[in-house]
C-alpha cells in the first residue's frame, strides 16, 4: 500500500466517518454502504480513511483493502473536481465512443484513470449508464452529454476550465 | 383531489432526463403559473416512454399529442398555442403520429408501439413513479391483496409455475421452480432477493422498470416473500442508477407509510420489509452468488453451485433471488392468472420479454415484445430499420456473455430457446445493432476487454483465458495475426467455456465463438490478407484521397486534427500517412465523398 504517508486525518473528518460507521453498525454487511458515504463525504478512501473504519469495525485492515480494490467505484486516490466519464458500452462503442475518448485524452492531456495536476479533472472510460439513446455518451459530474462527435469535445472541455 | 383538464407527462427516464427533461418540467410550470393555467393543467414527471431516440418526449392528454425533441424554447409556445389556445403545435409532434387527414393517430396505431405488448413496462410513461396514489388506481397493490387474503403459499408457487415465467435475467430458469425449492428450504430466516445489478453494457431495461414503476417491484417481492416464507427483502442496484436509486427510496417509504410494507399487511399478520444495497461497479456481482457475497459486504467473488442460493443464499439462509422484469411480470400474472400469462409468446417461452434497442438503429429506446416475435420485427417493424441507408450485418444480444445473429438469421423467433441453438443468448435484453461499418473482430474485442477488466481473478480460465484470447485478438486486429490464432482461439474459448466457475466465465467467450460462427471471413482477411473489411481496425487501415474526385476545396486540410493533409486550393490534396491518425474527420467532411478507406 503506497498510501502509507498519507497526512493524518483532522478530527473534524474522523468525527464525521464515526457518525457514518455509528449510524451503519450491528447490522450484517454493511461495509459497502459504509465505504460509499464515507467516499461521498471524504471524495476518496486513502490508507487512513481505511484503517479508521477497520479499527471501528473491528475487521481486518485487509479485508477493507481487499473489498476498497475489487470494487471500481472505490477510489484510493483523489479525483479530481470535475470527473470526465466517457461511456464505454456496446452501444455507444459502435456508435464510435473511443473516438471521443481518445479527444478527451489529448484535450486534458490524461490517460483513462488518471486525474489532472491542478485537481481539476479526472478521465474515466465508464460502464454504460444507460443512456443508450443518446450514443455517444459522456458524463461530466451530473451533467450528461449526447450525440456527441470527437468535435465537440474541446467545447465541453472549455465549460469547464 | 383536484381536477385538471389537461395532463402534460414529461418523460423522466434518464434518456430524456440527460437531455434536459428535468428543466422542461420547471419552465412548463413556470408558463403555466404566468397563464394562471397552474390549476388547471397538471404537469408530471413519469417513467420512459420507450422512444428515446426522439428525447425529450412529451404527451399531452387529453389529445395525445405526442411531442418529441423538445427543447425549453418549445415550451412557452406549447403552453400558450396548445393549453391556453387550444392549438397543438404540429411542428413538435412526432410525424408518426400525425394521420393522413391530419387528426392524431393513437400512439398504439405507430409502428414503434404498434407491436409492442406492454405487461412488465405498462406502468412506464404513464404514471408519476413518485406518486403510489396513481399506481394503486391503476390496481397497483391488488395482487398483494389477493394472495395475502385469498392465496395460500402453495397457490402462489403454484401460480407462477402454471404461467411458465423463467427468469428474465438471462438464465431463463423457471421462476416458480426457484420459489418451490426455496420453500422447501428449511430455516428459520429466509430472504427475498432482486437482482437490478443491471451491468450488460446497452441494457437499460431494468432501470426503466425501477424509474417508472418502482411500485410493481415492491409489491411483486413482497408476493414473493408470503410465497416462500421470507420477510426482509433486499434489492442489490447499481450505483451508476441514481435516479432509479431516489424513486425506489420514495417508493419504499410511500409503501411502507401506506402500511403495505411492514409489519401485519392487510392484518393477515404478514411482515415484510425492504432494504437497497447499492453495488459499487462490478460486473460480476450481477452473477448471483457474487451479488449474495456482496450484500454481505465481502468483494464480490462467485462461489461454486450447489449449494444453491434456494438452500444456502444470503448470510447462509434459503434465498430466493430473481431479477426486476421479473418481478415485474408477477403482480399481473396474479391479477390475470397464469393461464392468461401463459397464452403469450412461445412453446417455452411465454410472456413478453423488454428489449433496449440500440447502436444503429433509428428507434433507440425500450421496447417490450411476445416471446417469438423476430429479430427482423424488432429491428425492421419497431426499430425503423438502419439510419443513413446502411446495411444491417448483425444484432447482438446478451451483451458480453452473448453473441452476434447475422443477416442470415434475423427472422429467428426471440426465446430462450431460439437465440441459445444460435449461439447468441437471451440475456437481460441489450439489442445492438450493427452495420456494415462494423468489425465484427473488434466487436470480439470489445466485448473481450470488458470481460478481461471484469473477470474477479478468482478462477484461472476466466482470470487467465480470457487474457490470452484477448492478446490473440489484439494480434489480429493489429495485422500480425497468424496462422494458427484463429483455432488457438476456439480452442481457449471451449476451455473457458467448460472449466470457468461461474456464469461470467463460461459465457466469456461466447462473443467470439459467434463472430467466428458467422463472420470467419471477418477474422481470415485481418490474419490472411491484413486486411479489415469494414475499415475499423486502425492498423489495417490507409485513408487516402481520390485523385478524380478531389476538388481541392482545403475543407479536410482545416478539419484534420493533426494537419495530416496538405495541398494548394483547387489541387489534389494528399493524406501523410505518417502522420495520419485514422480519426475519419475528413472522410465525414469532404463534400465530394473523395477521401476513402483502403
Amino acid at each position: 500500500m503506497s498510501q502509507c504517508c498519507a497526512s493524518e486525518l483532522n478530527q473534524e473528518a474522523k468525527d464525521k466517518i464515526y457518525e457514518i460507521i455509528a449510524a451503519h453498525k450491528d447490522k450484517p454487511g454493511l461495509l459497502i454502504p459504509i465505504l460509499h458515504e464515507v467516499q461521498e463525504f471524504y471524495g476518496y478512501l486513502p490508507f487512513e480513511v481505511q484503517k479508521l473504519i477497520a479499527e471501528e469495525l473491528n475487521i481486518p485492515l485487509a479485508d477493507i483493502y481487499g473489498v476498497v480494490t475489487f470494487y471500481s467505484r472505490f477510489s484510493l486516490t483523489p479525483v479530481g473536481k470535475y470527473k470526465v466519464g466517457v461511456c464505454m458500452g456496446t452501444a455507444c462503442y459502435v456508435k464510435g465512443s473511443d473516438k471521443v475518448l481518445e479527444e478527451f485524452k489529448k484535450q486534458l492531456g490524461l490517460e483513462v484513470g488518471e486525474t489532472s495536476e491542478d485537481g481539476m479533472f479526472s478521465l474515466e472510460a465508464t460502464r454504460c449508464i444507460g443512456a443508450c439513446g443518446l450514443a455517444p455518451v459522456i458524463t461530466v459530474n451530473e451533467d450528461v452529454y449526447g450525440k456527441l462527435f470527437a468535435e465537440d469535445v474541446k467545447d465541453i472541455v472549455e465549460k469547464y476550465k | 383531489m383536484e381536477f385538471y383538464r389537461s395532463h402534460v407527462l414529461v418523460c423522466g427516464g434518464t434518456g430524456c432526463t440527460s437531455s434536459g427533461a428535468n428543466k422542461i418540467v420547471k419552465v412548463f410550470e413556470e408558463e403555466l403559473l404566468k397563464h394562471g393555467l397552474n390549476k388547471e393543467v397538471q404537469v408530471v414527471k413519469t417513467g420512459c416512454f420507450g422512444l428515446c431516440a426522439l428525447g425529450p418526449i412529451i404527451i399531452v392528454y387529453p389529445e395525445g399529442s405526442f411531442y418529441s425533441l423538445v427543447q425549453l424554447e418549445d415550451v412557452p409556445e406549447i403552453v400558450e398555442e396548445h393549453l391556453l389556445k387550444g392549438r397543438i403545435v404540429k411542428r413538435l409532434l412526432y410525424a408518426e403520429t400525425i394521420a393522413e387527414d391530419n387528426t392524431i393517430r393513437s400512439l398504439n396505431e405507430v409502428d414503434f408501439y404498434k407491436k409492442q405488448l406492454r405487461i412488465v413496462l405498462r406502468n412506464c410513461g404513464v404514471i408519476d413513479p413518485e406518486n403510489i396514489d396513481e399506481y394503486i388506481a391503476l390496481d397497483g397493490y391488488k395482487a398483494l391483496g389477493k394472495v395475502l387474503t385469498e392465496m395460500t403459499r402453495e397457490e402462489v408457487i403454484d401460480e407462477i409455475k402454471r404461467s411458465g415465467l423463467r427468469g428474465r435475467g438471462g438464465g431463463g430458469f423457471p421462476t416458480g421452480l426457484k420459489w418451490q425449492f426455496t420453500y422447501n428450504s428449511q430455516g428459520d430466516q429466509k430472504y427475498v432477493a432482486c437482482n437490478a445489478d443491471e451491468g450488460d453494457p446497452g441494457a437499460f431495461m431494468d432501470r426503466s422498470v425501477l424509474e417508472g414503476d418502482p411500485h410493481a417491484l415492491i409489491e411483486a417481492m413482497a408476493i414473493g416473500g408470503y410465497a416462500v416464507g421470507a420477510n426482509k427483502g433486499f434489492v442489490y442496484v447499481r450505483a451508476e442508477y441514481p435516479i432509479a436509486v431516489k424513486r425506489l427510496e420514495i417508493a419504499i417509504d410511500q409503501a411502507r407509510e401506506y402500511g403495505l410494507l411492514g409489519e401485519n399487511i392487510f392484518e393477515t399478520g404478514f411482515d415484510f420489509d425492504i432494504e437497497i444495497r447499492l453495488g459499487a461497479g462490478a460486473f460480476v456481482c450481477g452473477e448471483e452468488t457474487a451479488l449474495i457475497t456482496s450484500i454481505e459486504g465481502n468483494r464480490g467473488e462467485p462461489r461454486p453451485r450447489p449449494p444453491f442460493p434456494a438452500v444456502k443464499g444470503l448470510f447462509g439462509k434459503p434465498t430466493v433471488l430473481n431479477n426486476v422484469e421479473t418481478y415485474a411480470s408477477i403482480p399481473q400474472i396474479i391479477l390475470n392468472g397464469a393461464d392468461w400469462f401463459a397464452s403469450i409468446g412461445t412453446e417455452k417461452s411465454k410472456g413478453t420479454k423488454v428489449f433496449a434497442v440500440g447502436g444503429k438503429i433509428n428507434n433507440t429506446g425500450l421496447v417490450e415484445v411476445p416471446m417469438g416475435t423476430t429479430l427482423r420485427e424488432v429491428i425492421y417493424e419497431i426499430g425503423g430499420g438502419i439510419p443513413d441507408g446502411k446495411k444491417f450485418k448483425a444484432a447482438q444480444t446478451g451483451g458480453p456473455s452473448g453473441g452476434c445473429i447475422p443477416n442470415e438469421l434475423i427472422d429467428t423467433p426471440i426465446d430462450f430457446d431460439s437465440l441459445t441453438a444460435i449461439g447468441s443468448m437471451m440475456g437481460s435484453g441489450g439489442l445492438i445493432v450493427m452495420d456494415e461499418d462494423n468489425c465484427m473482430v473488434d466487436i470480439a474485442k470489445f466485448f473481450l476487454e470488458f470481460t478481461v477488466e471484469e473477470s474477479c481473478g478468482k478462477c484461472p480460465p476466466c482470470r487467465i483465458g480470457t487474457k490470452r484470447m484477448l492478446e490473440i485478438l489484439d494480434r489480429i486486429t493489429e495485422g500480425k495475426g497468424e496462422a494458427k490464432d484463429i483455432q488457438k482461439l476456439e480452442s481457449l474459448a471451449e476451455t473457458i467455456k467448460s472449466a470457468a466457475l461461474c456464469g461470467l466465465g463460461q459465457t466469456a467467450p461466447n462473443p467470439v465463438l459467434s463472430t467466428l460462427r458467422y463472420f470467419r471471413h471477418e477474422y481470415e482477411a485481418h490474419v490472411n490478407e491484413k486486411r479489415c473489411p469494414a475499415g475499423t481496425c486502425k492498423s489495417l487501415l490507409q485513408i487516402v484521397i481520390d485523385e478524380v474526385g478531389c476538388r481541392g476545396c482545403t475543407l479536410c486540410t482545416k478539419h484534420c486534427p493533426v494537419n495530416a493533409i496538405s495541398g494548394e486550393r483547387k489541387q489534389m490534396h494528399i493524406i501523410d500517412q505518417e502522420k495520419c491518425i485514422k480519426c475519419g474527420v475528413c472522410i465525414d467532411k469532404c463534400p465530394f465523398k473523395a477521401i476513402v478507406k483502403r
